[in-house]
């Protein structure tokens, strides 16, 4: 048998079959993610080598069992294909665990197979809260919008900052960090300046900052994570003159993410966020993560939080298989993570058992540049989060 | 005897598909309701000749509709199928009245505009459709109090083939009826259809009205055995897809939604299975070949070789 002809064979079993079969003792995640279109950049290429990087520190076999992983490409929030892709999964591909998620509808979708099927899924992104309660085999690696936007609005309050003006992109995350922000803003008795929700493909944000000049803000706060939004954004609060006006510039964490915003610049240093995690965490664990993430990462840039989600999911995964010596059963499993805590890349987090989402600390962080590049400098710590927001 | 040979092949294709595929039935099930999505699309552009970039508003409706109704007490799937199936139709009714009125361009102009209308406004409306994050929390009650949703699709299978089959005997029907041909003859020429005393508009929105809810009941099965809705249900992405799988197979010949749906979901299913990174360069150039290749589709391809082949005997 020629070597063209095996490989011929190969390449017509894997398109009859969909897939390279695995040998039986391998532990297999199925990764729901997307891989292609303009997602992607921050998406499941991001998640993979997040899981590649704690493979690489941790090994790659875990009671006997070695980690495959297999990629499954879901481009946009479209609960239909997510639905078909888990279902491959489990019942052609018998994955061991699921996992992965950029975008809540997908969640929800291979969450209802993970709840039939009875297999554990681990969330590694997705953070609108509360979508876990239907979901008993779901476990959420990663945090929520109203985890890590309420501590901002606390420092606020804290720091006498009155009168905040919020800007959030028009839709269900934008509105979820918004209302997450005001509730925390007025249980001190603060009050918004006003709020406005942009279309998420606003661009041109002059007509927007002139609103905001009128009604003379102490703080506006801005939650924009499409890169393009984001830079354009601060761009413009800067022409404006508004931080030398002494208006403040918060923001939630996703949005200020030099990993994920490429395009960030100077004019954003000394932007004060909340989020639970930075690559400038000064920790020997973080410290090893970063290092092992830069070798798969393209051009070696730093990790973002959805690389420590997936990272905190091969934890989660592995103290599962050790604590039940290769197997994983899947209540076992479930309570096995109810009951977890342990030290992340983003500091110490533990889960809610009732919630089965993560309890963090949320960090806040002003935007320098050291050694050259953008970071978020963790400065103040508002510890044991939950996904409410509570502390 | 040709007759029960078609009669004998849609019901042993699904049987014998359930047997040598049983891990890949959701595939299929969504192949069949996106081949009766395509078909719904056929009826106003392969035979009244009305092209649209907005289609996949009525599948959204369909796709809403069933989910609100499920996630607010009524899960009941058939009665809601009928229910979102009027609802479409109903919303399909003054939209239709705008769009036969523009040209062929006009047409397409308008229907592009009602789509990014109505997903605007779901998104906007986040408090009723669960915006980005999308609807939620439906509860769809066993087919017939029978048969509940299992892991491996088996009753959403047989449900989307029964509706698909259902849909397509309805088109079959119209389409070979007086006031089907009247809408060839308005495709053929509509000035002369209209000198010859065809209600053109009227015929047109009524057209666009039976498509509508044609589309409706495939969004509401798609809801139903997905059991969570998003914005892509009515989006300007899934309406340009519909179109390319209507093209793939071939315009105004019944199968041709049907073939092009199959053939446009499984090639996108095993590419992306093979290379999850870079397969949507390989549909792009899919597509133009097929473009290139068979213009009339694949319906049209196999019609042309046909004639050649009498032409020689």
């Amino acid at each position: 048998m020629s070597a063209t002809f095996r490989y011929r064979a190969l390449t017509l079993s894997v398109l009859i079959f969909g897939a390279i079969p695995a040998i039986a003792d391998d532990l297999k995640i199925g990764l729901i993610a997307p891989f292609s279109g303009p997602s992607s950049d921050a998406g499941g290429p991001e998640m993979e080598s997040g899981m590649r990087a704690y493979l690489k520190i941790h090994g790659d076999t875990v009671a006997g069992r070695k980690i495959v992983i297999i990629r499954k490409d879901a481009p946009s929030p479209a609960p239909d294909v997510a639905r078909r892709l888990a279902q491959e999964l489990v019942t052609r591909d018998k994955v061991d665990v699921l996992a992965g998620h950029i975008f809540t509808p997908t969640a929800i979708a291979a969450g209802q197979v993970s709840t039939q099927a009875k297999v554990p899924m681990l969330i590694m992104n997705a953070a609108t809260s509360g979508i876990l309660a239907k979901m008993p085999y779901t476990a959420r690696a990663s945090f929520t919008l109203a985890q890590t936007t309420a501590p901002l609005a606390r420092w606020a309050n804290k720091n006498g900052i009155k009168r905040v003006f919020t800007v959030v992109a028009d839709y269900a995350p934008g509105i979820d960090s918004e209302t997450a922000f005001l509730q925390e803003l007025e249980k001190s008795g603060n009050s918004a300046a006003g709020s406005i929700r942009v279309p998420l493909d606003t661009i041109d944000f002059a007509s927007y900052i002139r609103r905001i000049q009128d009604t003379q803000p102490g703080a506006v706060f801005a939650f924009l994570p499409a890169s393009d939004q984001a830079k354009n954004f601060i761009k413009a609060f800067r022409e404006a003159g508004l931080d030398k006006a002494g208006v403040r510039l918060l923001a939630e964490g996703g949005m200020v993410h030099p990993a994920i915003s490429m395009t960030l610049d100077d004019d954003a240093i000394g932007t004060v966020s909340s989020h639970h995690y930075s690559d400038d965490h000064q920790t020997a664990v973080n410290a090893a993560f970063v290092a092992a993430f830069k070798t798969f990462s393209p051009g070696g840039r730093a990790p973002s939080y959805i690389a420590v989600g997936a990272y905190d999911a091969m934890e989660m995964l592995f103290q599962a298989v050790k604590m039940q010596e290769g197997k994983l059963d899947p209540d076992r499993t479930m309570q096995i993570w109810r009951e977890m805590a342990w030290e992340s890349p983003r500091g110490p987090v533990r889960f809610d058992p009732a919630s089965r989402d993560i309890v963090q600390n949320v960090y806040i962080r002003k935007l320098e540049r050291k050694n050259g590049a953008l970071v978020n400098v963790e400065f103040e710590t508002f510890a044991n989060v939950d996904d409410a927001g509570r502390q | 005897m040709k007759a029960a040979l078609i009669v004998a092949g849609w019901i042993a294709a699904p049987v014998l598909y359930m047997a040598l595929f049983p891990d890949s039935l959701v595939l299929a099930s969504q192949i069949l309701l996106m081949g009766l999505f395509a078909l719904s699309l056929d009826l106003l552009v392969g035979y009244a000749g009305v092209a649209s970039l907005g289609h996949a508003v009525f599948f959204g409706i369909g796709a809403y509709g069933a989910g609100l109704l499920a996630a607010n007490g009524w899960g009941e799937p058939l009665s809601a199928l009928v229910l979102t199936m009027l609802v479409a139709a109903i919303f399909a009714l003054p939209v239709g009245l705008l769009v036969v009125r523009g040209g062929s361009l006009g047409r397409l102009m308008i229907t592009l505009g009602i789509a990014t209308l109505v997903s605007e406004a779901a998104n906007r409306a986040s408090g009723i459709t669960g915006g980005a994050d999308g609807l939620q929390g439906m509860d769809v009650w066993p087919l017939l109090g029978l048969f509940s949703y299992d892991l491996q699709g088996r009753t959403g299978f047989v449900y989307a083939w029964i509706v698909l089959t259902l849909g397509f005997l309805a088109v079959r029907s119209i389409v070979a009826s007086p006031f089907g041909l009247s809408l060839q003859a308005i495709r053929e020429n509509p000035v002369r259809a209209a000198a010859l005393g065809t209600p053109v508009r009227a015929r047109l929105t009524f057209a666009f009205v039976l498509s509508a809810a044609l589309a409706g009941a495939a969004g509401a099965v798609m809801a139903q055995t997905t059991q969570v809705v998003a914005l892509n249900s009515l989006g300007v992405h899934l309406s340009a897809d519909v179109l390319v799988m209507l093209l793939i197979g071939g315009v105004g010949r019944l199968y041709g939604g049907l073939i092009g749906a199959a053939i446009f979901m499984v090639v996108h299913h095993w590419l992306s299975d093979l290379d999850p990174v870079y397969w949507q360069i390989w549909i792009g150039l899919i597509l133009i070949g097929a473009a290139l290749a068979a213009p009339d589709g694949i319906l049209g391809a196999i019609e042309k070789l046909r004639s050649r082949k009498q032409v020689a005997w």
